[in-house]
Formats: structure tokens, C-alpha cells, sequence
């Protein structure tokens, strides 16, 4: 969930009110936003670096709201305030405008063949006469890093140029190039560079080397030029320095490249829309002309907006309300969808702005006819649905057996399900890849490696952390281990194993097996060779030789039991003699 | 002390009493009883605490007080005289060179003690090298005399100074002891009957128990704890849970399958393939089985179409839906991938019938790991599919479900899930903490979800998750997680934990 930090003298001032922290949190709450935390950058700093490096911060207080993760309109002051102050009825949803301007004065992008392998989209337009402040322009930026986190990818679907128009002359050239040729100097640097000085560059930046490795590997890189060939951007890395704006800026050229086109256009539109606020004509945007090699030609920004029908009837079913038709429409109108009854009041048009591209279905607008409605206004009802109750049977012999295994006289543990090859190949005597396991891709550490094949290393270390408790220990788990097995939809299953183990100063394998006879017992097995259970005599690297049996019931082998091989006991760090016993239970469903 | 006095439990005991008896109403005190009696103290205390164990014959009141004893170097000059009185004596007439006088066990202290009492001098021009001689007929060993007189208990008669030269030389030491003031008890008698200390078998056939005194039980200690095994603190909340789903008539999904495909795990909940919760970052994806490799074609195409198209009245995602990302093998991020293969065997019925099903099991995460998460933990997830469910019924089934937690105050909040719309977070308030904190994540089924998988259009999925380790955690009052789950659990604390009641 994105965060946004505002400064709650701003917040008050835009809102056109004062509210107590309470009363900011309830408000929050009930518009489905969550006040985080109150602190300031002095806090934040102190917190971070120590109090010393704090001194001379700011202590202007912020606010930090978690904002959903769909709602990019409300990912920055200005998003969040004008969603509030509809939501309370304070001001009508603005309504945002895209401008032609005479058409020799379009702003005009050209899309070349050459981006069509690294990034082949890009959406531009112009915000014309804007008045940025400090605070302004701060959220401008703020803004633009919020969506670069978010909906475009850390960049990789979206990348976002914002640069003075007046410093620059279109038609500007969207191109790939070999890196040796691209040549620029980047944003705030003082000297120029060519494109692969600038990968080496910033392969120490704390926040662009996140981004290198989007285009490191292609032969071509993504960038753009304006008519006298100043290069504007080298997407998605960064903008050059020569058309960077300030607070004196008037006219912002917004380009945004990408690999997803639905995901640009909604960025654009977010951006501008935000930010058409402080333009000269308020909430209008400047087109620009956006020509693809092919010929194809596009306006952006787009800024539709869509019309919906929904079913009075269906909005108070989904929800269990009982509201009329007019007072739904001005629910949904509070939350910047604007609706009005349509027919004979059987049916409400509701029309969703550019800012909203999070509803695509009639449940994403009767949810908000729910939330201005006030989730917790809403009759609490218990549903009519008759059903039977049944117990999945492999865990209600799961928990049948764990009473009894507690009931005589061992302890439960609970193991971790991954582990690390070492674990149940190498401590256990075995070759890696003797053994079914399933491998994990991209563990951060060796204690993600692999899916357990066997309970018996979860137990060993659950004694090896425990050494300090008194002698005897009796250990069980029933749970799941993971083996490949490719008749499987997913080439794997996961099988119930029961796992339980015996640590003394001498082996105790009489106990073991004593469990063994009371598990079998408990399963209603009697000892026989025809019809019931046996172990015979049998070798396994984990076991001390002429000390391991294994378990044969129901026709087929369930298992091993014996003393622990002096190796494993030393290898999972351990000093006693140790007997275990792991059987699957699933034969005895 | 003389040998011949009793000094055995019952004797010495009924000596104490007689002692008692002549003391009269008063009382005596332990220190004066035990020199009265010639006995250590301490075997004195021994005979106060047992009769003090036979009830009420004695009433004994501790006391501390401050006594003078010897040091072990006090006890020995009592015993063989002080180290000058030894220098003294080993010197014969004919005297004894310097250097062997050194040599002896008390030599040094002695020999300038006993010169300083002018008991002997030097002849430094002696022959053979310098030679001590007597210099008095005989000596009077008053440190001996003075340190005896302590060891009879007599140390108040002797001076200050005298008591302070001795500490000095570390002969005597001022201690600090428990005495008792010991007085009749209401059950007094001057004879001690021998007590029982348990019934035995014998006692009950002979009757002989009738006339028997039994000593008392100290009531104060602990038992001993019973040998036995120990569910663990984890578990014993799932099977409550599990038995809180149970009575609500909810049915058990198989949730045994750790390894899932990205296509049941997301694709299927409409979750769009770039996602960040589909990032290497936040999933464990396989090496080995990397990819799945069957999928019901139909439905996998219905998914596709929704994601890259829309439809259903949905306007889809918009992008380039690919197999290759569906078939990647992953381990499930939630159990609401089995909860759509759930709901798509639901859909493949003749006619659809309701159903309410529930599972707690495992799920996992690449994530950073602190003290309260885990790469693994174990989700919680109910599930309602019927035609026209509600979002008040949604409510009114968390607050039925979190009543039998024991939790009654509920406030719901709007939150975004990609597969639920509408989506609230459930939040309860705390009276520890004095706010409210989220107890479970909930929301209806989109119509992405379901509309593909073939479910009827009038049919609503109502579905809540949460954590089976938060509210362990919050009831056991544990603060890292590790002590609870995994290896590193404190094996003393399963030991040690109470029954599972989530409603008290």
C-alpha cells in the first residue's frame, strides 16, 4: 500500500478547515484511507540517522496516509484533497478538459521504428501557464516517483519525463540508439556523457541503479530528442539536464514511454489532471500529437470519460441497503463519480472520469456507493445458506492422532516447511539429488533452498535450540513435506508425514518403537505380516548401521525408525544418542 | 559438650520442652536454650523446627541477633594456646636459633608478639648466628583465656578493646544469627510421640493409623508436575479455529498442496501478471518443477480473455496476457488459490448448490523477515458462495465468526484486494492497547473471478482471511514470532502453556 506524506498545514489549508488529529484519522477511515503516522522530517530523520544529524530539519508536521493501492488519484496532496472535500460535498468533482491548440502549434512526438524492441509507447502533453510554488512543485515531483513505485513498475512499465517547454522546439523524436551514440548531460550534472557512461554513473545511486538493468542488456536505448537534437530524456534512466524545470517554469512538456500503452495513458492522465489545478485555465491540458512509424497518429492526453448504467435494484442487493435511486446517485456523486437517475428511475448513468481508471466493473462503483453510504451504517445480516459442515478427512486423522501422540507423552513441535539442501541432503547422509525435493528459484538465503522432504531435520534443530531443557526430550510433528511427482498438475504434491523422535543419554530405540506399536495400535494395525505391520531390519544412510528398520503396513513401505547415525547427530549439532521414526500417514485414511 | 547426652531428633526435642516447661510462661530464646542445654545452636534450630512441624506444641517467633564467635584461627588458639604462648614454650633453656624459630608454624606472629610481651629476647651476637632465649620463668596466655570465655558464650565480659585487639587480629567475628523466642504452644506436652510421615499399606490393615500422628503437610510447596507431552500453542489455536468453522457449518478445503501454480494463485483471482505481489521480490518461485504443465484449457482461456480483452461486463487489464507467466510454478502466497479451485469445481456442478468452506494452512512469502514475520505462516480463510449475498451478510458473518474469537468490538474500513470489490478491512478495537488494530482482511468475489470459472451470474462469494500467528501471538503474549514458530520455538513455554479458550 502506497504511503503519501503531506503537511497537515497544507492538508488544513486546502481543506478550508482545521480538524483534530482524531478527526483526520475518522475522516481517513471512512473514505478507506489510514493515517499512518504523525511525524515530521526532524522525526523521521532523528529516527533513522540519530539526533544529531536532525538538528537542522524541518519539525513542520506531516501526515502519513496509506492510500490503496488502485487509487492513483489520490496519491498526492492536491488527489487526496479534492477527493475529500466531494466526498464531503465542499466542492463538485472538477471537470477536466483536453485542449487543441491551433494545430500548427501542436506539440508533436515522433515514435521511430527503432523503440519497437526495447520500449515502444510513448504519450506526451503540455501543461500550458502553470504556477508552481515550493510546495507545488515539490508534490509535482512527489507524484511522479509515487506512480514510477506504484502502477508503472519501478519504471519498467512506465517512465515519466516531465521538462520546460521553452527551452526546448518540437517536433520532438521518441528513438532507440547504440549507447555510444547517444550523448547528453544528465540531469543536475556538470559535464556531458555518453549513454554508457551514464549506466556506469549511476551503478552507485542509491535510487537509479534500481532502474539500469531495464535496458542495460539492449543493444538499443530509448531516447528523445527535440528538433535541434537536445536530448529531453533517456528513458526510463534519466532526463537531461537542459530542459529541467523549476519554480519559474511556465510550461511543462509531460512525456511518458512504456511498454504497457493502457498503463501510460492512465499515468499521463493522472499526472495532468493532478496538476492542470494550477494552470492559467484550470483542470485544462494542452493536447499533444503522438505519430507512431506506421503512420498512425494519436491525441493524448486522453482523458475520457466513460459512461456506465447500473441497477438501482443491483446496488442495494449487493450491498443489503434499501436506498432510492436519487440518493444512490448522489452516494456515487460524492466519491467523483457524477450519476443521475436515468428511465423511470430503474436505472442510474454514472460517468467515471480519466482520474478513476481503477473501476473497470459495476462492483467497482457499487462499491463506492457502499463506502459513501458508510460501510459501517450497513445492517449487519446473517446469510440464509444451508450447508453441511464436513472435515477434510487426512487432518481430521491429523488431529485425531496429535492428542494421542501428546496424550502419550511427547511434545509437539511446528518446523518450518522450507529449509536449506544442507538440511535434508548433506546432515542426513544423502545426495541432493537422490532425494524428490522441489527447488526454490530465488531464495534471499539458504534457509529457503528447498521444500523439506523429511520432518526429521526440523526436529533435530528444534532440539539443538533446546539443549538446555531437561532429559529426556519427545519431540513429534505431523505435518507436510513437499516431493516431486510429475503426475501432478504442478509436478509436486505435498504428502502428511508423522515425524517423532526420542533424546536421551542412551538411544532409546524401545521407545521409539514402543510409539510405533501405540501409533499402529491407535490406527487399529495389529502386528502381522499378512494383514498388519512390520519392521524388518534395513539400511539408510541417517541410521546407525544394524540399528534401522523400516515399516511395512497396508502392502507398502511407510516409513523408517531407528538410532540416529552418530554423523547426523553431530551434524545437527547435537551430543545425546537419538532414535526417531517418520512414517506417512496418508495409507491409513 | 558431653557425649552421653541424647543428641538424636526426638530426645533432644523433648529435652527442649522440658527446658521450656521450667522457663515458665515467658519463654526462652534459642541462643540461651541451646547453651543451657550444651548444644550448637544450629542443632537447637533443628529441634524448634520440628517440633514446630507437629503443630501447635511450640510457638516459636524468629528473631535475629548479633553474636561474637571465633574465627576457625580463634578456635585453633583455644584449642593449642596463642601463637606467642607456642613460641614461648618451644624455646628451651639453652634458647633456639632465630632462623629455626622461624621455621616453626606460629614463629612469626609469635615471635614478635612474645616480644613486644618481653616473654623473650634476641641475642643477635649469639654463636651459630642470632638466638632467642626466655626472658621470663613463665607466661599467662590471656588471649587464650579471653578467647575461651567467648567460646562459652561469655563475650559480653569482656572489654570493648580487648574484643576490638582480637577482631583485629582476625581471632574473633561478630555475626549476625536467626535466633527464635520459643513459648508454649496451645497443644503443649513435655513428650515428643515419633509422627508418620505417610499411610501405608500396612497402617490400613493393621487399623493402626487410627491412633497414628501424621506429620504435617506443607501446603505452600509445589507438586510435581505431571509426565506428559504437549500440544503445541500454534495448533491448539488452529483446532479451535478449526472447530469455531466447524459449528458454523463451514466444510474443510484440501489445502495439502504448498506448490501452485501462478495461474490458480493469481491469474484465476484476476490478478494481472504484472503485479508487484508476482514480483521475485515478494514470491518463491521453483527452479525444479519450474512451470505447471496442466490447466483446464477452457477456463484458462476465459482467464486470458478477461485479463487482455475484459468482458462480463468488465474492462479487463488491457494488456498482453501471457501463458508462459500462468504456468510458473510458485509456493502458494495464499490459501485463496485453493479457495479457486474450490469454487471452480463448485462451478462444474450440474446445478449449483451453496456452499461455505474454510482452510488453515500454510503460505509463504519472500519477504524481509523481523519479529512478526516469517517466509511461512499460516492463513485462516473463510468462504460463503449462494445467490445474493450481501455485503451485510459478508458483516454479519465476521462478526458471528469473531464473537466466538471473543472479539465484539468491529469497525469495518474500505481497503483494496485485487480479487475482492467491494474489499473492507476488519478492525477490532483492543482495550490493551486502547485502539483499533486489523484482525482480518474480507471482501466479495469480483465478478472477474467468478464469471469465468462458469458460476452462475446471480452468485455472490463472500470471503475473509487472516493469520492463525497474529491472534496466537496476542493471546500467548508472545513478541517474536520465532519463539513460537519454527525451530528456535522455547520448548519450556509449549511446555508450560495453557488450554486454548479464545472466547475467555
Amino acid at each position: 500500500m502506497p504511503t503519501v506524506s503531506v503537511k497537515r498545514e497544507l492538508l488544513f489549508q486546502a481543506l478550508g478547515r482545521r480538524y483534530t488529529d482524531e478527526e483526520v484519522d475518522e475522516l481517513c477511515f471512512e473514505f478507506g484511507l489510514e493515517l499512518d503516522e504523525i511525524t515530521s522530517e526532524k522525526d523521521i530523520i532523528s529516527k533513522e540517522q540519530g539526533d544529531g544529524k536532525a538538528e537542522s530539519a524541518s519539525d513542520i508536521i506531516l501526515y502519513k496516509i496509506d492510500v490503496p493501492a488502485n487509487r492513483y488519484d489520490l496519491l498526492c496532496l492536491e488527489g487526496l484533497v479534492r477527493g475529500l472535500q466531494v466526498f464531503k460535498e465542499r466542492i463538485k468533482a472538477p471537470r477536466y478538459k483536453r485542449i487543441m491548440p491551433a494545430n500548427s502549434d501542436v506539440q508533436r512526438l515522433i515514435i521511430t521504428e527503432e523503440t519497437a524492441q526495447v520500449r515502444p509507447h510513448a504519450v506526451a502533453a503540455v501543461l500550458r501557464n502553470i504556477t508552481f510554488s515550493k510546495d507545488r512543485y515539490d508534490s509535482f515531483i512527489d507524484l511522479q516517483e509515487k506512480l514510477h513505485q506504484n502502477i508503472c513498475r519501478k519504471r519498467a512499465l512506465v517512465a515519466i519525463g516531465t521538462h520546460d517547454l521553452d527551452t526546448i522546439s518540437g517536433p520532438f523524436t521518441y528513438t532507440a540508439r547504440p549507447p555510444s551514440e547517444i550523448r547528453f548531460k544528465p540531469l543536475n550534472q556538470s559535464k556531458e556523457y555518453t549513454a554508457s557512461e551514464i549506466m556506469d554513473l549511476y551503478r552507485t545511486d542509491s535510487q537509479l541503479k534500481h532502474y539500469l538493468h531495464i535496458i542495460e542488456n539492449k543493444p538499443l536505448y530509448p531516447v528523445i530528442y527535440d528538433s535541434n537534437g537536445v536530448v529531453l530524456s533517456m528513458p526510463p534512466i534519466i532526463n537531461g539536464d537542459h530542459t529541467k524545470i523549476s519554480l519559474n517554469t511556465r510550461n511543462v512538456f509531460v512525456e511518458c514511454t512504456a511498454t504497457d500503452i493502457t498503463k501510460a495513458k492512465i499515468v499521463l492522465d493522472i499526472l495532468v489532471t493532478m496538476f492542470s489545478e494550477y494552470c492559467e485555465k484550470q483542470f485544462t491540458v494542452e493536447a499533444a500529437e503522438v505519430t507512431y512509424h506506421n503512420g498512425k497518429t494519436c491525441i493524448y492526453p486522453e482523458l475520457a470519460y466513460r459512461r456506465e448504467k447500473v441497477k438501482p435494484d443491483l446496488m442495494n442487493k449487493k450491498i443489503g441497503i434499501s436506498e432510492t435511486p436519487s440518493s444512490l446517485a448522489k452516494l456515487l456523486t460524492r466519491m467523483c463519480l457524477k450519476s443521475h437517475v436515468t428511465g423511470n428511475g430503474n436505472s442510474i448513468e454514472i460517468e467515471i472520469p480519466p482520474t478513476r481508471a481503477d473501476i473497470i466493473h459495476a462492483c467497482d462503483i457499487i462499491e463506492d456507493a457502499a463506502i459513501a453510504y458508510g460501510y459501517n451504517n450497513i445492517q449487519m445480516t446473517i446469510p440464509k445458506t444451508y450447508t453441511i459442515a464436513n472435515q477434510f478427512p487426512l487432518n481430521k486423522l491429523t488431529e485425531l492422532l496429535r492428542q494421542d501422540l501428546a496424550a502419550a507423552g511427547f511434545t509437539e513441535a511446528l518446523t518450518f516447511a522450507l529449509c536449506s539442501q544442507e538440511d535434508i541432503a548433506d546432515k542426513l547422509g544423502v545426495d541432493i539429488s537422490s532425494t524428490k525435493a522441489v527447488h526454490i528459484a530465488n531464495p534471499k538465503t539458504a534457509e529457503f533452498q528447498v521444500a523439506r522432504t523429511s520432518l526429521l531435520p526440523g526436529l533435530l534443530k528444534t532440539i539443538a535450540a533446546n539443549r538446555k531443557m531437561p532429559l529426556p526430550l519427545k519431540l513429534f510433528e505431523i505435518s507436510d513435506i513437499v516431493v516431486k511427482d510429475s503426475t501432478k498438475d504442478v509436478g509436486a504434491r505435498n504428502q502428511r508425514n508423522l515425524c517423532a523422535i526420542y533424546y536421551n543419554k542412551n538411544p532409546g530405540f524401545e521407545v521409539i518403537h514402543g510409539l510405533l506399536d501405540r501409533v499402529m495400535q491407535l490406527l487399529a494395525v495389529p502386528p502381522s505380516k499378512e494383514s498388519g505391520y512390520l519392521i524388518k531390519a534395513a539400511d539408510d544412510s541417517a541410521f546407525f548401521p544394524g540399528r534401522c528398520a523400516e515399516i511395512l503396513a497396508k502392502g507398502q513401505s511407510i516409513g523408517k525408525l531407528g538410532v540416529l547415525h552418530p554423523d547426523v547427530i553431530t551434524k545437527f549439532e547435537l551430543t545425546m544418542p537419538c532414535s526417531a521414526l517418520e512414517i506417512n500417514i496418508e495409507p491409513f485414511l | 559438650m558431653s557425649p552421653a547426652m541424647a543428641t538424636d531428633g526426638p530426645a533432644l526435642a523433648e529435652r527442649l520442652l522440658q527446658q521450656l516447661e521450667r522457663a515458665g510462661g515467658g519463654g526462652l530464646g534459642s541462643l540461651e536454650a541451646a547453651a543451657a542445654l550444651g548444644l550448637e545452636h544450629q542443632q537447637l534450630v533443628g529441634a524448634v523446627k520440628s517440633l514446630q512441624a507437629l503443630g501447635e506444641v511450640i510457638e516459636a517467633e524468629q528473631r535475629s541477633s548479633k553474636r561474637w564467635e571465633l574465627t576457625p584461627e580463634g578456635k585453633e588458639i583455644v584449642q593449642e594456646g596463642s601463637h606467642e604462648a607456642r613460641v614461648f614454650d618451644s624455646i628451651p633453656a639453652e634458647g633456639l636459633p632465630q632462623s629455626e624459630l622461624m621455621k616453626l608454624p606460629s614463629g612469626k606472629v609469635g615471635f614478635s608478639k612474645a616480644m613486644s610481651n618481653k616473654w623473650v629476647r634476641l641475642d643477635k651476637n649469639a654463636d651459630g648466628g642470632p638466638r632467642i632465649f626466655r626472658a621470663v620463668e613463665s607466661v599467662r596466655d590471656a588471649v587464650r583465656e579471653k578467647l575461651q570465655l567467648v567460646q562459652q558464650g561469655e563475650a559480653e565480659s569482656l572489654e570493648e578493646k580487648d574484643r576490638n585487639e582480637l577482631k583485629k587480629r582476625k581471632l574473633l567475628m561478630e555475626v549476625i544469627i536467626k535466633t527464635y523466642w520459643i513459648r508454649k504452644g496451645s497443644a503443649f506436652s513435655t513428650t515428643v510421640t515419633k509422627q508418620e510421615t505417610d499411610l501405608t499399606p500396612e497402617m490400613l490393615a493393621s487399623g493402626s493409623w487410627r491412633d497414628l500422628k501424621f506429620k504435617a503437610y506443607n501446603f505452600e510447596a509445589l507438586g510435581i508436575m505431571p509426565e506428559s507431552g504437549h500440544l503445541h500453542p500454534l495448533l491448539k489455536v488452529r483446532t479451535q479455529f478449526r472447530q469455531i468453522f466447524l459449528e458454523m457449518g463451514f466444510t474443510e478445503m484440501p489445502a495439502n498442496n504448498f506448490i501452485e501454480s501462478s495461474f490458480w494463485n493469481f491469474d484465476a483471482l484476476f490478478q494481472p501478471q504484472q503485479h508487484p505481489a508476482r514480483d521475485q521480490h515478494d514470491t518463491f518461485f521453483l527452479q525444479d518443477p519450474a512451470e505447471a504443465t496442466d490447466f483446464p484449457m477452457d477456463y484458462l482461456k476465459r482467464v486470458k480473455k478477461i485479463h487482455s480483452q475484459g468482458g462480463y461486463g468488465s474492462q479487463g487489464y488491457k494488456y498482453d496476457w501471457k501463458l508462459e507467466e500462468a504456468r510458473k510454478n510458485i509456493l502458494r502466497t495464499h490459501t485463496t488459490a485453493v479457495s479457486a479451485r474450490m469454487l471452480y469445481r463448485l462451478a462444474q456442478q450440474e446445478k449449483f448448490t451453496p456452499a461455505k468452506y474454510f482452510s488453515i494452512d500454510r503460505v509463504f512469502r519472500n519477504e524481509t523477515l523481523d519479529a512478526t514475520h516469517l517466509a511461512e505462516f499460516h492463513q485462516i480463510e473463510g468462504v460463503v458462495a449462494d445467490y445474493g449475498l450481501t455485503l451485510g451478510d459478508l458483516m454479519g458473518t465476521l462478526r458471528e465468526f469473531f464473537t466466538k474469537l471473543g472479539i465484539s468490538q468491529l469497525r469495518f474500513k474500505p481497503a483494496y484486494n485485487p480479487y475482492t470489490e467491494p474489499s473492507m478491512e476488519v478492525f477490532s478495537y483492543h482495550q490493551g492497547l486502547q485502539k483499533w488494530v486489523e484482525v482480518g482482511n474480507s471482501g466479495i468475489f469480483r465478478p472477474e473471478m467468478l464469471l469465468p470459472m462458469g458460476l452462475p451470474e446471480g452468485v455472490s462469494v463472500i470471503a475473509w482471511g487472516l493469520s492463525l500467528e497474529r491472534p496466537t501471538m496476542i493471546k500467548y503474549g508472545i513478541n517474536n514470532i520465532r519463539e513460537l514458530v519454527g525451530h528456535k520455538v522455547n520448548l519450556q513455554m509449549v511446555y508450560d502453556g495453557p488450554l486454548c479458550r479464545l472466547d475467555v
